[in-house]
């Protein structure tokens, strides 16, 4: 419906920066998560695009309209909030038909409007009662529904599968998902489930501490992680991450994290060390990239077995190398315990490399 | 196996005993405590229609004479008392002025207190506190100095204005406690949904507080009601009193005691209260705080 715009938005309280100088941009119907821990100032940031709150710097814009000024009820952006913040004195019928008796729509047109979203969300059997007589799932539909009713230019979602239950949760993710895509509303979704920005967005803003670490699409923020929070932050589960140094070694290039030396392709190794501040690294790799082979190879890690995490589909093998503990995935079948000696073989194509002075990624 | 199964049968039995017991004790106590109140009461309402009690409050001899009040002026020794009706609209009037003055006032300024960043506002709360322990009565020189130079003396506003006055700060107080436990989000849901932040006060916020309007109503139409002390100084013209001073009127004069009329006239001036309350209770208190997950 709308391009949405952040410039420099910024919001402090006191000593705090909530939200700290953030820049982005969303598609017209695009789907973007932001996502983080709690506390980054996502939901601060969604709270000021509806209007709520009142930016301390920056501008946001709709399409080419600046309405960092605008009131929330003149913005037109619907809202689902993780409490769902339904009227609980009014029906279901009013809950949804409020912002339209607040537009002064005529009477039969709310009604054909209420009645159609309803009916989309699948909740038309209970339009006559109270959010109190509804479950969990029901009362997030009534919500969604509030919120598409008056054809918003944007639609803004607070966490709004928290609060169900795990099975509800991949249900109406899907739904989610496949509803935003027909009504083609450009849509703003904020969660700290890695899993559910991942699986909705087309582009996902990773936030922290107020910043923007990374927007890019899922794929981009799995396979090029632009710093060492969005690399253990995304990823489940998470990617190995090793203190290291760099360093060139008869005319190759090492990564040695002490009790374990690994080495480097030239051409790779170049790259590293052009972009590379010191000599301090992170060493990052997932646990997928790590093959478990039993008898020593060249260039691989040694340890020892400290314990398995059977997942039914996969196999998470705990592997102490001295101090540190990698996580490797693998197919369950394979014949490990406790205690026995393995190495690592990493796929090298697929390492990534952090200098630790700045955080940011090398390669 | 015999053993186990006989310890489960009995513990219950044991707790039953013990539950029938407590509850026992429970309603003696309640009863003893409330007794006294009751009896007063049913004294009250004896004596009102009968000519005279025996042993507390066994009627004996039924007469409406003690009611006579409400259909006619009452001689009383060698004083004729005013009528009753427009007494009584001087009461209602006081007790319904305070209430509307007070409600109105309490519940933006409990709003505001609970939603705006106010200046100093904990010590805003806190001197509400320490100034409600100071008896109002201590004012009393003080506000008719004020109302005399406003040329309110000797009306009802007086009366609405000072108490009204006095009690809007602790109703504030309540009226917050009720705004504070409306989560955010659902005042934020009725910004984004439309409203502006007025239209959200009244159309989403005010229904889900009624049972704290009720509360405040009540004590508000209360203190109105039974306010006697600023009436009693404030009003010089007899036909301006209110039921209170009215009653003390029927007791004046100690030789002449008519108990009949007397108890007639008090119970007379209890119903109000109890239908204002009655209505209040069932106007306000359903509602639903609850369909609010995670809040």
């Amino acid at each position: 419906m709308v391009r949405v715009k952040l410039d420099g938005l910024s919001k402090y309280f006191g000593e705090v920066k909530a939200v700290d100088n953030l820049n982005l941009s969303i598609k017209d119907g695009e789907f973007v998560a932001f996502l983080g821990p709690s506390g980054c100032g996502k939901t601060t940031t969604l709270l000021m695009i509806a209007g709520i709150y009142r930016p301390t710097k920056g501008r946001i814009y709709f399409d080419d309209m600046d309405i960092t000024n605008i009131a929330p009820k003149d913005r037109n952006v619907g809202m689902v909030f993780q409490s769902y913040a339904l009227y609980p004195h009014m029906k279901v019928y009013d809950n949804i038909a409020f912002p339209l008796k607040l537009k002064k729509l005529p009477k039969n047109e709310i009604d054909r409007k209420v009645k159609q979203v309803a009916k989309l969300m699948q909740i038309d059997h209970l339009l006559d009662r109270y959010p109190r007589q509804l479950s969990g799932g029901q009362q997030q539909r009534v919500a969604l529904a509030r919120a598409l009713v008056k054809d918003a230019y944007v639609l803004l979602m607070d966490e709004p599968l928290s609060n169900l239950d795990a099975k509800l949760r991949i249900l109406m993710r899907a739904e989610l998902k496949k509803l935003q895509k027909e009504l083609e509303v450009t849509t703003i979704y904020v969660t700290h489930d890695q899993v559910e920005a991942m699986s909705m967005a087309d582009r996902i803003a990773v936030m922290n501490e107020g910043r923007l670490q990374q927007y890019s699409t899922p794929d981009e923020l799995y396979d090029k992680p632009a710093n060492i929070f969005v690399a253990g932050f995304i990823g489940s589960p998470p990617m190995n991450l090793i203190d290291a140094t760099f360093r060139e070694d008869s005319g190759g290039y090492l990564v040695d994290a002490g009790s374990f030396k690994l080495r480097l392709e030239p051409g790779m190794g170049e790259v590293v060390k052009n972009n590379l501040t010191g000599q301090e690294i992170i060493f990052g790799a997932r646990p997928e990239n790590m093959e478990i082979v039993e008898a020593a190879e060249d260039n691989t890690i040694e340890g020892t077995v400290y314990v398995l995490e059977p997942l039914g589909r996969d196999l998470i093998v705990n592997v102490k190398v001295n101090d540190y503990m990698i996580k490797a995935l693998t197919k369950p079948g394979v014949n490990l315990n406790p205690g026995d000696k393995v190495w690592l073989k990493v796929d090298l194509d697929k390492i990534h490399i952090f200098d630790k002075k700045t955080g940011k990624a090398v390669i | 196996m015999g053993r186990s199964q006989e310890i489960y049968i009995r513990a219950p039995r044991f707790g039953n005993i013990n539950r029938i017991l407590g509850k026992a004790v429970l309603y003696g106590v309640v009863t003893a405590m409330t007794l006294p109140i009751i009896i007063m009461y049913l004294w009250l309402f004896m004596q009102s229609v009968s000519e005279k009690v025996l042993i507390g409050f066994i009627p004996s001899g039924f007469t409406a004479d003690g009611w006579r009040f409400l259909w006619g002026p009452v001689k009383f020794g060698e004083v004729l008392l005013p009528p009753i009706w427009p007494i009584t609209l001087n009461s209602l009037i006081i007790a319904l002025g305070v209430t509307g003055i007070e409600v109105s006032i309490a519940l933006m300024a409990g709003y505001a207190l609970s939603r705006l960043r106010v200046p100093f506002r904990d010590s805003f709360l806190i001197l509400i506190i320490i100034l409600h322990a100071f008896p109002g009565i201590t004012l009393l020189i003080a506000i008719f100095y004020l109302l005399n130079v406003m040329g309110l003396i000797n009306t009802l506003l007086s009366v609405i204005i000072a108490k009204a006055a006095l009690e809007i700060p602790m109703a504030t107080w309540l009226i917050k406690g009720f705004f504070d436990a409306v989560p955010w989000d659902v005042e934020a849901s009725a910004l984004v949904d439309g409203c502006s932040r007025l239209q959200a006060w009244y159309k989403v916020i005010l229904p889900l507080v009624k049972p704290g309007v009720a509360a405040v109503a009540i004590f508000a139409f209360l203190a109105g009601w039974n306010e006697f002390i600023y009436a009693l100084t404030f009003i010089f013209d007899p036909n301006l009193y209110p039921l209170s001073i009215h009653i003390i009127g029927l007791i004046g004069e100690f030789r002449y005691v008519d108990y009949t009329l007397l108890a007639a006239t008090a119970l007379f001036y209890s119903i109000p209260p109890l239908v204002f309350f009655v209505i209040t209770q069932k106007a306000f208190m359903k509602v639903p705080l609850v369909g609010m997950k995670g809040a």
